[in-house]
């Protein structure tokens, strides 16, 4: 069976879809060249209709891809790097995703935002290093966050069909993730689905994006120890709350290993709903980022404030202890 | 394009229905500035004074073309021919609005009447109608797309950029600055260097500055560019002079800013669209046309405030075009 190279999965799911609905169409800035590797080839199938390169303009590009959205078409807009969502969060979460509500169902605005690289590489800056994943989770905003080829290709082609608003962060530590995959088997995964990478009875790890690879280690590493389960949502926004409470009514720990900042993260939450709603034998613990600025120019800095798998495997340690 | 022009001989069905336009634009402001009194509407951004801009710029579009409005759009819906019972509903929040009253006074939609939405981010409504007039143009006809801002809104980085992107790509697109000389209470000529134009100019964009008060000036040079759009020209900027005789909103019927003087407003008054109109109709035609708007509105009035209101236990109901429910606020009840 062939390798899937996580990049090549999100090319594939921009070229099937394309293919298959001529309302799809993609912008963004040097994608003619594919300087991400996600739009390769697609310029020379689809022409420059269909791939549109655009100036250095993302609010006035971003609102331009709810105006075509409005009519019909169907916009996946390409972002370098993570921190251009924060000049257009204006434009997905105030513009994009209101048009449905204000206009009582009248209009649905199914644009794509990718991001296909997601700024974790240490030394880029502060200006290119945080994850801004749960700022849109908090508006309301769909997320998904394919951790595997197979997921990304499923989840890139279910956003682009969804008819709202979807932000999917491509994470560039997943980037060089193979996984050997029948091309036959890459189908679309709905939004909303958790995935059980690794079951386990003793206590429930919740890994988003490129970290679920780092706690199947840390599971694998800890197996003689202790029996982990490896949850991830997949999607951020709907999450899979039912696939999370199965997961924790059976282990009755947890443990969320989030690449976000601390305060109002997605860690935050999902540990507060298993605390409402789930019933929990010991206390939930998380690892995240710190709160508040990245300092990303150091690379040893940078790591420093990434959670890491030492930190997993202590605070499961910790949760099994019940303390 | 038009500016000085004298505008056509007062003859016609246009004039008609410029006047009957306009007329149904101030009573229907009037009506709902009344229901703000009386508590029933939260508040308006009154657009009395300006109705010529609306009525004008939407005589020369066909009911095919698409609009978008901002803030200040009752006049821009209606124009388009949004009907006034189901916009009143709107702005009274009843489930027989326009958008199921989702929308209210700053954004109301009405996909039947082309106008695909009112944004009230100042000027990023111009970026959004510079997508729409993109993707109708890819469908192979000629309509063009419409975006309604103010003179303030032309200091926004998302407008400019669209003025990029529209001419870079000859997007069939009609960017209307109404400028009605205040942004809330700063004056045009405090806030804005250069000018309106000028802007327009820097990305190649053919942009002209008429009188916003006469209807028959703005339908001649809305139409002059609408028709070079349709052929394939790229888009156009056109500056309305033009005057708001209310507050920016209705909060300042209890505030009272002052920051223009009487004398001014009165001067603006003395070129008033529904005078100016009026006067090319013989007063039976006029008096006919204000009965039938009088008794359209009554029976808008009428109808809206006995609609239903929302459901208010299921507040997120259009939240997703999809119909996903996701969790309430409260996690017990
Ligand atoms: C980007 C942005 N800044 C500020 C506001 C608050 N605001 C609402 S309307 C308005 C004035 C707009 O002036 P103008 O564009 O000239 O339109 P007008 O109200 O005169 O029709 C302001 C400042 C806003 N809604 N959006």
């Amino acid at each position: 069976m062939p390798k899937l190279h996580y990049l090549k999965a999100m090319n594939l799911a921009l070229r099937d879809e394309m293919t298959r609905d001529p309302a799809v169409f993609l912008m963004g800035e040097d994608i003619n060249l594919a300087l991400t590797n996600v739009a390769t080839g697609l310029l020379h199938k689809f022409g420059p209709n269909r791939v549109l390169e655009t100036p250095l303009s993302e609010q006035g590009f971003t609102n331009f891809a709810t105006g075509a959205a409005l009519t019909g078409r169907r916009p996946v807009v390409e972002y370098q790097i993570p921190f251009l969502l924060m000049l257009v969060l204006e434009q997905i979460v105030n513009q994009a995703s209101r048009f449905s509500l204000m206009s009582g169902g009248q209009f649905r605005v199914p644009v794509t935002y990718l991001l296909p690289a997601s700024g974790w590489k240490p030394g880029w800056g502060a200006q290119h290093s945080d994850q801004p994943y749960p700022l849109f989770v908090h508006m309301g905003v769909k997320v998904v966050l394919p951790a595997t080829p197979r997921d990304a290709y499923g989840l890139l082609t279910s956003a682009i069909r969804d008819d709202d608003p979807v932000v999917v962060f491509a994470p560039a530590a997943a980037h060089g993730v193979q996984e050997t995959v029948a091309f036959a088997d890459l189908v679309p995964i709905p939004l909303g689905v958790g995935r059980v990478h690794r079951a386990g009875d003793d206590v429930t790890v919740v890994a988003m994006g490129h970290l679920v690879h780092d706690a199947l280690a840390v599971a694998e590493d800890l197996a003689d120890e202790v029996s982990v389960e490896v949850f991830d949502p997949r999607t951020l926004h709907p999450f899979d709350w039912a696939g999370l409470a199965a997961s924790v009514e059976r282990t009755g720990r947890l443990v969320v290993l989030d690449d976000a900042n601390r305060a109002c993260g997605m860690a935050g939450e999902i540990i507060a709903t298993a605390s409402e709603e789930m019933r929990l034998v010991a206390p939930p613990r998380r690892i995240t980022r710190p709160d508040g600025a990245v300092l990303g120019s150091v690379p040893a800095l940078d790591l420093a404030m990434q959670p890491n798998r030492e930190q997993l495997a202590a605070a499961i340690r910790r949760v099994m202890k019940g303390v | 394009m038009t500016t000085g022009e004298a505008p056509g001989p007062p003859t016609g069905d246009g004039h008609a229905q410029l006047y009957r336009t306009i007329r149904l634009i101030r009573r229907f402001e009037e009506r709902a500035i009344e229901l703000v009194q009386s508590g029933d509407i939260p508040g308006i951004h009154p657009c009395i004074g300006q109705e010529a801009a609306a009525a004008g710029v939407c005589a020369a579009l066909r009911p095919d073309d698409v609009v978008l409005s901002n803030h200040r759009g009752h006049g821009h819906l209606l124009a388009k021919g949004c009907d006034p019972g189901r916009l009143m509903a709107e702005i009274l929040g009843r489930v027989t609005g326009v958008g199921r009253g989702g929308g209210g006074s700053l954004h109301p939609a009405d996909l039947d009447s082309g106008v695909y939405g009112a944004t009230a981010t100042v000027g990023h409504g111009a970026a959004i109608a510079t997508g729409v007039g993109w993707a109708l143009a890819q469908e192979g006809g000629d309509r063009v797309a419409v975006a309604f801002f103010g003179d303030g809104a032309v200091n926004q980085g998302a407008l400019l950029e669209s003025f990029n992107l529209a001419a870079l790509w000859r997007v069939p697109v009609l960017l209307v600055c109404e400028n009605n000389l205040y942004a809330t209470t700063l004056a045009a000529h405090v806030g804005n260097a250069g000018s309106v134009v000028g802007r327009a100019e820097a990305f190649g964009i053919p942009a002209s500055t008429v009188d916003g008060q006469d209807p028959v000036v703005v339908r001649d040079a809305a139409r002059q560019a609408v028709d070079r759009a349709r052929a394939g020209g790229g888009p156009s900027v056109l500056e309305l002079l033009t005057y708001r005789y209310q507050g920016h909103h209705t909060f300042e019927l209890k505030t009272h800013l002052l920051y223009r003087d009487k004398a001014e407003v009165a001067r603006w008054q003395e070129r008033d669209p529904l005078r100016i109109q009026a006067e090319r109709l013989g007063a039976q035609e006029r008096e006919l046309i204000d009965a039938e708007i009088e008794a359209t509105l009554e029976e808008a009035v009428r109808s809206a405030l006995e609609s239903p209101e929302p459901d208010p236990a299921d507040p997120l109901r259009y939240l997703y075009a999809d119909g996903l429910r996701t969790r309430g606020g409260v996690s017990y009840a």
